[in-house]
């Protein structure tokens, strides 16, 4: 169990938190709740990435032709960090739409609870 | 240039989306032939596109100069260029009609509908053209951002209707990411042809299954694959008539495309059917919901949420067709697509030119005086619902036609009569309408509160267009699929 959790325990966090965020984005009633929800559901998924590039003792992947050489080897791979970046930016912009959306809600019915939001669109 | 053209296309629309605030100054109606113009000259781009595919064959267009896998490309082939002229000549027509229903909703405004617009044509032709799966990523992405803006733009219930979507569509994406991330893991590929090369040499392992079938459950999400449609019905009856009409027709068949790429052009289909019963599970959802999707339209009293559950049935045929995996099956799909397009296209117009014209979209408010005020709208509304019907010898008979073909080959005939009840579903819920229209007395000819001139051939002419083009796509079928969706095909019939 031990070396279970010491080989893949960052992998078994990564995925409490995609449960979480799933948790927060389809049960919770409050929709700011559910925004938080998504924040951490899409924060777990950037984290799986950067957690693949990971390497032991591979150091930033900047060239060092000095002390390193051109050996892959020694450098994390980068290719998931840009990925990633562009993820961000995509969630934080996800978020704004999201939370504009919430406002307008709010304006037009003053709450931002699922279940009363239903009952008062059925009348 | 011919050389450029995939990236063109994208080019023309986004560049258009930048200035349509930039040149908004220059008067109400600028953005509005901004976006026209823009979209119109990307169609005929892609026309010529499409003739150059057919004389040279597949073009890939390195971006930036980066040789793939290493950068992201661009492929036209036959499937990705004929969808993307689908895509562009309905939202072309939808474009040039929408003047009227925007102006009514958003008054002077104009500027950040048209702007969105351009945004989310140019992310579901971005879909389509890449060959590249993060970047697929990101283009859904920007297609969907748009989509939610679009939705929510008129009242607080399309508000409420664009956030509920706006969640499970980011639970859709993000599901696709996270299948994308383990296929990558595994890979270390993010090109789609080199992802499929890799695969089918060193074979499929869990993370590799675990991956496709994450990817596969976001896309149903997008598509609304029917246990996942639950942000559909909402999402088009509460957005504003203008949106509703653009996204309806193109936004779930994107996804529906994709799900043929990624298990047609990604995993190999063999090795990944062997392992997983996921192209039957498609085919059963899809079956499912067909049904449910004509049961649900039937006691709709409002039109636009009719067509909605229509479009859930809709999705379902295509999903049918890709779940057959046989030539068949992705013929009639694919067919399907183009089809399915161009009917709700035109349906939702009619939609939107009744709410114009003051009728309302309640059925119960429809009578024969609609067939005397707007004679062209209802027969094009005439001619789309026939089509859904799947009657000879309008394109929907046709695509239906080669998904019953499919299913007698592979001896699913509980697929045969799912396509044969829901056509008579269909008629119902369409007769319903076509009964109103058509066989009341329409009384004598009373104020004519239609607003004539310009305004008012906007009014008619994309529906109309649309539906001649039924019916001309059903006579012409057999030339698409000889020439077009024949070729394209992966599995030899």
């Amino acid at each position: 169990m031990t070396d279970f959790l010491q080989a893949s325990g960052a992998y078994v966090m990564c995925f409490f938190l995609i449960v979480l965020g799933l948790y927060g984005m389809i049960l919770k009633r409050n929709y700011v709740k559910k925004i938080i929800g998504m924040t951490i559901f899409q924060a777990a998924i950037i984290l799986l990435f950067i957690l693949a590039a990971y390497k032991e003792d591979a150091t930033v992947p900047v060239l060092d032709k000095v002390n390193i050489g051109s050996d892959p080897d020694a450098y994390v791979n980068p290719l998931p960090h840009a990925l990633m970046l562009t993820a961000i930016v995509v969630g934080v912009a996800t978020v704004g739409v999201g939370l504009s959306l919430l406002i307008r809600v709010y304006k037009g019915y003053g709450t931002i609870d699922e279940e009363d939001l239903l009952k008062e669109m059925e009348s | 240039m011919t050389l450029h053209l995939p990236i063109l296309i994208l080019l023309v629309l986004f560049s258009g989306a930048l200035f349509i605030p930039i040149l908004s100054k220059l008067g109400t109606r600028t953005p509005w032939i901004i976006a026209v113009a823009s979209s119109l000259l990307a169609f005929c781009l892609c026309l010529f596109l499409l003739f150059e595919v057919l004389e040279v064959g597949v073009i890939h267009y390195a971006l930036g100069g980066w040789a793939p896998p290493i950068g992201i490309e661009l492929v036209a082939d036959r499937l990705s260029v004929f969808v993307s002229l689908v895509i562009l000549g309905v939202s072309t027509l939808v474009l040039a009609h929408s003047r009227p229903s925007v102006e009514r909703d958003n008054g002077e405004n104009q500027v950040g509908y048209y702007t969105t617009a351009l945004l989310a044509v140019g992310g579901f032709v971005g879909i389509i053209s890449t060959g590249d799966l993060f970047n697929l990523y990101v283009f859904l992405e920007i297609s969907s951002l748009a989509s939610y803006a679009l939705i929510g733009s008129s009242g607080k219930r399309s508000a409420v209707a664009a956030f509920r979507y706006l969640i499970l569509g980011t639970i859709g994406a993000s599901f696709y990411l996270l299948g994308l991330g383990f296929v990558f893991i595994n890979t270390g590929s993010l090109n789609m042809a080199d992802v499929a090369a890799i695969l089918s040499e060193q074979g499929l392992d869990p993370v590799i299954l675990i991956g496709a079938v994450l990817m596969v459950i976001g896309m149903g999400l997008k598509m609304a694959l029917l246990p996942l449609h639950l942000w559909l019905p909402d999402a088009y009856t509460f957005a504003p008539a203008a949106s509703s009409s653009l996204i309806a027709p193109i936004g779930t068949k994107v996804a529906a495309y994709v799900l043929i790429r990624l298990i047609l052009g990604v995993f190999p289909t063999e090795m990944l059917t062997a392992e997983l019963p996921l192209l039957d599970i498609l085919g059963v959802l899809g079956a499912a919901g067909i049904i449910w999707g004509s049961v649900m339209a039937i006691p709709q009293r409002n039109i636009k949420r009719m067509l909605a559950y229509s479009s859930v049935a809709q999705i379902g045929y295509i999903a049918l067709g890709i779940g057959l995996g046989t030539t068949f099956g992705l013929i009639g799909a694919v067919l399907h697509i183009l089809n399915h397009a161009c009917m709700k296209a035109c349906l939702f117009l009619v939609s939107s030119n009744l709410e114009t014209r003051g009728k309302g979209v309640e059925i119960e408010g429809l009578d024969a005086s609609m067939r005397r005020d707007m004679p062209w709208s209802s027969a094009a509304f005439a001619v789309a619902a026939i089509s859904m019907i799947g009657l000879p010898p309008t394109a929907g008979f046709f695509s239906k036609w080669y998904l019953l073909l499919g299913s007698f080959q592979e001896d699913r005939f509980i697929f045969v009569g799912v396509i044969l009840i829901s056509s008579l579903l269909n008629a119902v819920y369409f007769f319903r309408i076509l009964e109103r229209m058509y066989l009341g007395n329409p009384g004598p000819k009373g104020e004519v509160t239609a607003s004539s001139g310009a305004s008012g051939f906007l009014l008619v002419f994309s529906p109309v267009v649309l539906g001649l083009g039924l019916v001309l796509l059903g006579l012409g079928n057999a030339f698409i699929v000889t020439h077009l969706l024949n070729p394209m095909m992966p599995i030899a019939p």
